[in-house]
C-alpha cells in the first residue's frame, strides 16, 4: 500500500462515525470600520505609519516629484522598474539610474540596485497591509525583496478596502501574492523591533488620489 | 518524531533545573509578560473577536471530520497548479522524499524557512547524514542553529538567550558557517540584525533549493500560504529554483475565503500586531516569478492517530500562534526546553504525548504539566480546550498501568510541591472551578492512600493569578 494509501485509510479510520461537522457560521463582520471612504483612508494612513512605513498623500501632478525626492533622499543611485510602470511616475527622476527587471534578472544584480518602485493589487486599511499580486506595474515577488528600499503606490480609492474579508474577494488566488505590512521586521533579540532584516529596510506607501 | 531530544530527561526533572536558572526565568518572563500584554490590547480592538474564534474553530473542525475529502482534492489542486504532492506517513519517510528531491538538484546546500514539520522530523539532521547543509534563515532559529541549541518558544525560538549570548554566538560561530561575524560586534539588537542580514544574504543570493512549511493549505484553489516577519520566508519561498514544502495534513482548510478568519486571529494571537509584516501565497508554480519546480511532502507522523482520539483531535486545529505558551505560568518557571519537543508550552503538552505516544517517561509525564488554569483555553485563538485534553490524556497514561505513568504523575507532582503557587494551586481551584475536572488527578488515589501529600501553598491561586496573570 502506498503511503497516500495508507494515511487517507488511516484519515478515514480515525473519523469513521464521529459526529458531523457543519459548515463554519461567518458571523464575523465583514468590516470594522465605517463605510466613509475619506474615514477609510485616514485609518490605512495611521495603521500604515504605525507599522512604521512612510506614508505620503499626492495628488496625480505632485506624484513624480515626490518619487524624485523620495529617491533623492536615499541617496539613490539606481531605481528598479517593472513592466507596465507608467514613464510619467519617473518623469522627474534625474541622475538615477532606471533598471528595468527581466526574467533574467539574477538575485545578486537586483541585491545592487538601491531602490525600487512598483504600484500594488490593493491595500488593507485595518491591518495597514499592501498587497501584491505580481500583476501590471508590480513585477516579479523578488524585486520588492531584494533591494532595501521599497516605494509602493496605491491608487486612492479604488485600491483601498476596509478590511482582510473585503481583500479576499478582490484577489486571486492563482497569482502569487505578498502582503506587506510595514518594513521587515524582527523581534527576536529579547523581543526589540528591529527593522529590516531581510526585505526593504525602508517602506515609503503613497497614497495618490486622482 | 525528532531525534533531537532523545536523553531529555522527562518534564519535571528538566523543569525543575529550568526553574532555579535566574537567566532564563528572566528573559522567559520578560518575554511572555510582554506578548501577552500587546496580544490582549491587539484582540480588544476587534469587537467580533468570538465570532471569529468560533469560526476558525469550526472551519478546522469540519476539515478534519472531512480530511480525506480535503486532501485528495488539496493533491489534486496543487498538481493542476504545477506542483507535484508526496505523502509520508512518517518523519522518517518525509526525510526520505526531501533528501531524494534535494540530491535529484544535484545541490548541497539548501535554506530553509522556520517551520515546526521539519524540526518535528528531524530533517536538518537527516540532510546532514546524507552531506546536505539545511541553512536556518529566521533570525531566532540561526541562533538555535549557531548555538547547537534546540528552540523554546513556538514563534521566538531563541527567546531563553539574552543580546550578550547572542553576541557570543554570533562572534564566536558565524565564521564556520559562512560570512563571519565582525570582531567589534556589540550586543545592540540593530547591530546583531545587520551580522545575520550580511550572513545570510550571501546564502540567500546563491540558493539553489528552499525548505519551507505551511501555515495553511487551501484545497479549493492548491494555494499554500506562510506568515512572516524578517523576509527570509519571501526570500526562501522566491530565489530557488526548487521549492520543497514540508506540511503537516491538519493544516489544510477548505477554501480560500477561510484564510479571511486566520489572516485576523493569527497574527494578533501571535505577535500581537494587527498584521504580520509579510505573507506570502503562492499556488502551484508561476512562469518566470519564484521557483521552476514545487513539491509538496504531506506528513501524517502521528496525526491520524491524535485524529482517531475523539477528545484529544481538537489539538489538531492548532494554528501555532503560541498565545497559550504566553500565559501559562508553567511554561514560564520550566521554559521550553522541559517539554522535551519542538511542541513546547500547554499545546506541547497535549500535542506531543498524542503524536509519540505515552510509552516513554517524558511522554508519559506531559499531561501532568499543567497547573490546569484554564488561561490557555481562554486566550486560544481556536478554542482547543487544552485542560479538557490534559485530563483526558492522564486518563489514558493512567489506565496503562506499571511503573511510567505513577513515576511521571509523582514526579511531576513533586514539582508542583516545589513551586506550590504555578501548579499545585492551580490545580486546587481547577478542581474547584471547572466541572469537566475530576475531584482529583486520575490515579492519585494509588499513591496518596501510601504517601502524605504535601500542604497546600499559603497564598491564594487567585491573589497569585492578579499579580502575575497581566
Ligand atoms: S493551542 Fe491555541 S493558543 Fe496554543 S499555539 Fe495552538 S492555536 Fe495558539
Amino acid at each position: 500500500m502506498s503511503s497516500r494509501d495508507r494515511i487517507l485509510a488511516r484519515v478515514r479510520a480515525a473519523v469513521d462515525g464521529a459526529p458531523a461537522a457543519p459548515a463554519p457560521t461567518r458571523s464575523y463582520l465583514n468590516s470594522h470600520t465605517p463605510g466613509d471612504p475619506a474615514a477609510v483612508l485616514d485609518l490605512l494612513h495611521h495603521n500604515l505609519a504605525d507599522y512604521r512605513a512612510r506614508v505620503h498623500r499626492t495628488a496625480a501632478a505632485c506624484l513624480a516629484p515626490l518619487v524624485a525626492q523620495l529617491l533623492a533622499a536615499r541617496n539613490a543611485r539606481s531605481v528598479l522598474v517593472p513592466a507596465g510602470l507608467p514613464d510619467t511616475w519617473l518623469a522627474d527622476t534625474h541622475r538615477v539610474r532606471v533598471v528595468e527587471d527581466t526574467e533574467g534578472a539574477t538575485a545578486a544584480q537586483l541585491d545592487a540596485v538601491d531602490s525600487v518602485i512598483t504600484g500594488c493589487a490593493l491595500a488593507i486599511a485595518e491591518t495597514g497591509t499592501i498587497v501584491l499580486d505580481a500583476g501590471t506595474a508590480q513585477g516579479r515577488r523578488r524585486i520588492t525583496l531584494v533591494p532595501d528600499h521599497h516605494i509602493c503606490v496605491v491608487r486612492v480609492p479604488d485600491q483601498v478596502v476596509a478590511s482582510v474579508p473585503q481583500a479576499m474577494g478582490r484577489l486571486d488566488p492563482g497569482r502569487p501574492l505578498t502582503w506587506i505590512s510595514g518594513p521587515s521586521a524582527t523581534s527576536d533579540i529579547e523581543l526589540d523591533r528591529v527593522e529590516g532584516v531581510h526585505g526593504p529596510r525602508t517602506l515609503d506607501v503613497v497614497l495618490l488620489s486622482p | 518524531m525528532s531525534g533531537t531530544f532523545i536523553g531529555m530527561p522527562a518534564f519535571p526533572r528538566a523543569a525543575r533545573a529550568a526553574v532555579h536558572d535566574a537567566t532564563l526565568r528572566g528573559n522567559l518572563r520578560h518575554a511572555t509578560h510582554t506578548i501577552r500584554g500587546k496580544r490582549a490590547q491587539a484582540v480588544a480592538e476587534l469587537a467580533d473577536w468570538q465570532q471569529l474564534r468560533d469560526a476558525g474553530k469550526q472551519i478546522k473542525d469540519h476539515t478534519l471530520r472531512h480530511l480525506d475529502r480535503y486532501l485528495e482534492q488539496l493533491e489534486r489542486s496543487v498538481t493542476a497548479a504545477g506542483g507535484t504532492v508526496h505523502w509520508a506517513a512518517d518523519a522518517e519517510e518525509a526525510n526520505r522524499i526531501v533528501a531524494g528531491l534535494v540530491k535529484a538538484t544535484g545541490e548541497s546546500e539548501v535554506v530553509k524557512v522556520k517551520s515546526m514539520a521539519t524540526q518535528e522530523t528531524g530533517l536538518n539532521e537527516a540532510l546532514a547524514a546524507e552531506g546536505i547543509h539545511a541553512y536556518e534563515t529566521d533570525l531566532a532559529e540561526l541562533i538555535v542553529q549557531l548555538g547547537d541549541d534546540r528552540p523554546s518558544h513556538i514563534l521566538v525560538p531563541a527567546i531563553h538567550r539574552n543580546r550578550a549570548e547572542i553576541r557570543d554566538i554570533f562572534r564566536e560561530r558565524m565564521g564556520r558557517w559562512g560570512r563571519a561575524a565582525p570582531q567589534d560586534l556589540t550586543d545592540e539588537p540593530a547591530d546583531l540584525a545587520e551580522a545575520a542580514r550580511l550572513h545570510l544574504r550571501e546564502k540567500f543570493l546563491r540558493a539553489k533549493v528552499g525548505i519551507s512549511g505551511a501555515n495553511f493549505m487551501v484545497a479549493e484553489t492548491g494555494t499554500l500560504v506562510v506568515f512572516e516577519s524578517e523576509g527570509n520566508g519571501r526570500m526562501c519561498l522566491t530565489l530557488p529554483e526548487t521549492l520543497i514544502s514540508v506540511v503537516g495534513i491538519e493544516k489544510t482548510i477548505p477554501t480560500w475565503r477561510d484564510l479571511e478568519v486566520f489572516l485576523q486571529t493569527l497574527p494578533r494571537s501571535s505577535t500581537a500586531e494587527r498584521m504580520n509584516p509579510y505573507t506570502s501565497t503562492w499556488t502551484g508554480t508561476t512562469d518566470g516569478d519564484g521557483p521552476r519546480s514545487f513539491h509538496l511532502v504531506l506528513l501524517d507522523n502521528g496525526r491520524t492517530d491524535a485524529l482517531a482520539d475523539d477528545v484529544g483531535r481538537q489539538a489538531l486545529r492548532c494554528i501555532r500562534c503560541s498565545a497559550c505558551l504566553n500565559v501559562c505560568p508553567v511554561y514560564e518557571r520550566a521554559g521550553g526546553h522541559a517539554y522535551g519537543s519542538v511542541y513546547p508550552g500547554p499545546i506541547g503538552a497535549i500535542l506531543t504525548p498524542q503524536l509519540r505516544g505515552t510509552t516513554s517517561e517524558i511522554d508519559a509525564s506531559l499531561p501532568y504539566a499543567s497547573s490546569l488554569c484554564g488561561a490557555c483555553y481562554e486566550v486560544c485563538p481556536v478554542a482547543i480546550d487544552i485542560p479538557e485534553v490534559l485530563v483526558h490524556l492522564r486518563e489514558k497514561v493512567a489506565s496503562q498501568g506499571g511503573h511510567l505513568w505513577e513515576k511521571a504523575a509523582m514526579k511531576a507532582a513533586a514539582l508542583a510541591m516545589d513551586h506550590p503557587a504555578a501548579m499545585a494551586a492551580g490545580e486546587r481551584i481547577a478542581s474547584r472551578t471547572r466541572a469537566l475536572h475530576p475531584k482529583r488527578p486520575p490515579g492519585a488515589g494509588a499513591w496518596t492512600d501510601s504517601r502524605d501529600l504535601p500542604d497546600l501553598p499559603a497564598e491564594p491561586f487567585r491573589d497569585w493569578w492578579k499579580k502575575n496573570r497581566t
